[in-house]
């Protein structure tokens, strides 16, 4: 690891590095929304992010805390009802790309953000859906980013929330109407695809610095590697130098109100 | 015709123990002075709707007032978890409370089916979730056109929706701005609805497309300064993301809570007095 970046930016940067210029992209809360104003503000002036809440084509000088925050309305292009949001925009099949987070995620990128343990005797109880399970089916295709540990990827999700590809990697064959699902994910560590055959997550590419065994130690399933794995590029100045001033400017933001 | 009411009187009146209530405002315009009056008034036995519980439910649950819940998303948002919530579902504190768990596009499109007068939603939803094998109200049906698997919700029809808006003018029509949330449907769905405001107008000085809610589907306009506080309102005050932040700690035990619940909505009468 480089002393020029951590390596929650080198996260930020490579998941920021995955959306293309104009594509349109529905944000999760958190690191999601930093990756994707991260992008907007660096190689892709010009992607519409879209937040649940209803607004379309926003452009937020600080990164939201909540998925209403004002800041998102007053720099969106303009604000829909959520039912419009929902039926209309995700529904109608005009988002390119969403973009998520999870509490768990699986051996076969299913996202559980309901529970740990047992649904009627929770061991913890977490938010639940939200947008998530409709945006992950009638979007084009997911990307997920969140830090790597044996905690938050598991063999088997305790509850599947948000299908990735099903307990067996077939849940979205002969599905009509469906987007390919998650086709990357981006950690502190790596980033992984999932394998196109058995749609298993594999790992396609080290960040600078990390090493198999250290993924291997942060992964609950024995984790497999693409056999043309290959090393992350670094981000460079410009890209740390717009993420440090948008966080600092979120922090500074947040903690006036 | 939308009656001018105090905040005592609407509650007293729509409100009764063991209705469903819908208090809408997706994480902007939450009707907290509404949800303050519900909890001095010790209403009892509530089926409470809504999409983001957020704290407003947070603090009806842990005062008691429910015994379930619907929503899809329940979390403090940019926080971490709703306490309150989560005690009464792990715990069973106060009382145990049932829950009835969607997605934000099912929660949605019921409360757009409520509105509509139909009996059920449908969707192209729910594909390979776990969410219907624990919520019997999530069925699946087929397209009698083109055969396509779909899943249905019932319609969100309650007893009383509760909203806040920023201004109603004097024959009760309302305009709702900013993050305009399911606030319409939710009127529109219930049988009974209060739509507190931050202001009472001569004008409410709108352009032709603006989302106006007409006087005569409201039951009872109630003129409650912030009363969204600590939400927001849109054009008139800012999130108090302090005090969201707060309440992680105030939440999370019985004791703090039950103190702030005393002296903040107990003993601050009519007054929305949790601001930070």
């Amino acid at each position: 690891m480089s002393e020029r970046y951590d390596s929650s930016e080198m996260m930020t940067v490579t998941a920021a590095r995955a959306l293309h210029n104009g594509q349109s992209c529905f944000v999760g809360i958190g690191l999601p929304s930093e990756a994707a104003n991260l992008a907007r503000l660096t190689h892709a002036p010009d992607v519409v992010l879209i937040y649940e809440s209803g607004t379309l084509q926003t452009k937020p000088e600080v990164l939201p805390l909540s998925i209403g925050d004002g800041e998102l309305c007053e720099t969106a292009l303009t604000t829909v009802s959520v039912p419009e949001m929902f039926r209309y925009w995700v529904q109608g099949g005009q988002i390119d790309v969403g973009f998520l987070g999870a509490a768990q995620v699986d051996k076969y990128a299913n996202l559980n953000t309901t529970l740990i343990g047992d649904y009627t005797q929770p061991k913890v109880r977490l938010p639940g859906g939200g947008g998530a399970p409709e945006m992950a089916t009638c979007t084009g295709e997911i990307f997920i980013t969140l830090k790597h540990s044996k905690r938050t990827f598991v063999d088997a999700a305790d509850f599947i929330t948000t299908v990735g590809f099903g307990r067996d990697g077939t849940a979205r064959d002969n599905v009509p109407n469906i987007g390919r699902g998650p086709t990357r994910i981006i950690t502190d560590l790596c980033v992984m695809q999932p394998d196109t055959q058995t749609k298993e997550l594999t790992v396609t590419s080290l960040h600078p610095g990390v090493t198999r065994a250290q993924v291997e130690e942060a992964t609950g399933w024995a984790i497999r590697f693409a056999a043309d794995l290959g090393e992350t590029p670094e981000p460079d100045d410009h890209e740390l130098e717009v993420l440090r001033d948008l966080k600092a400017r979120t922090e500074k933001h947040h903690s006036e109100a | 015709m939308a009656e001018f009411l105090s905040l005592h009187d609407a509650v007293a009146r729509y409100v009764t123990d063991g209705a469903t209530v819908a208090m809408e405002g997706f994480t902007h315009l939450i009707p907290f002075a509404a949800g303050h009056e519900v909890i001095r008034q010790k209403k009892r036995d509530l089926t409470l709707i809504r999409m983001t519980p957020d704290l407003i439910y947070d603090q009806m649950i842990g005062a008691g007032c429910a015994s379930k819940l619907i929503f899809s998303w329940g979390g403090n948002p940019g926080v971490g978890s709703l306490h309150r919530l989560r005690d009464a579902v792990e715990k069973g504190w106060p009382h145990q409370i049932e829950i009835l768990e969607h997605s934000h596009a099912a929660m949605a499109n019921a409360f757009e089916a409520g509105a509509s007068g139909l009996p059920l939603a449908v969707l192209r939803g729910y594909i390979g979730s776990d969410l219907p094998k624990v919520n019997d109200q999530i069925k699946f049906i087929e397209c009698p056109f083109t055969g396509e698997r779909l899943a249905a919700v019932p319609a969100i029809r309650p007893d009383v929706s509760i909203v806040h808006a920023q201004k109603a003018d004097r024959n009760g029509n309302v305009l709702v701005k900013g993050i305009i949330g399911v606030q319409k449907e939710a009127v529109l769905a219930a049988t009974h609805s209060i739509v507190t405001v931050e202001e009472i107008v001569d004008e409410l000085d709108v352009h032709a497309n603006a989302c106006v809610i007409p006087g005569w589907v409201i039951s009872a306009v109630v003129e409650a300064p912030a009363g969204a506080k600590p939400s927001y309102t849109h054009g008139y005050y800012s999130r108090s993301n302090k005090f969201y932040k707060d309440w992680d700690a105030i939440a999370r035990d019985r004791e703090a809570f039950t103190a702030w619940l005393d002296e903040h909505v107990f003993a601050a009468g009519q007054d929305n007095g949790d601001t930070a």
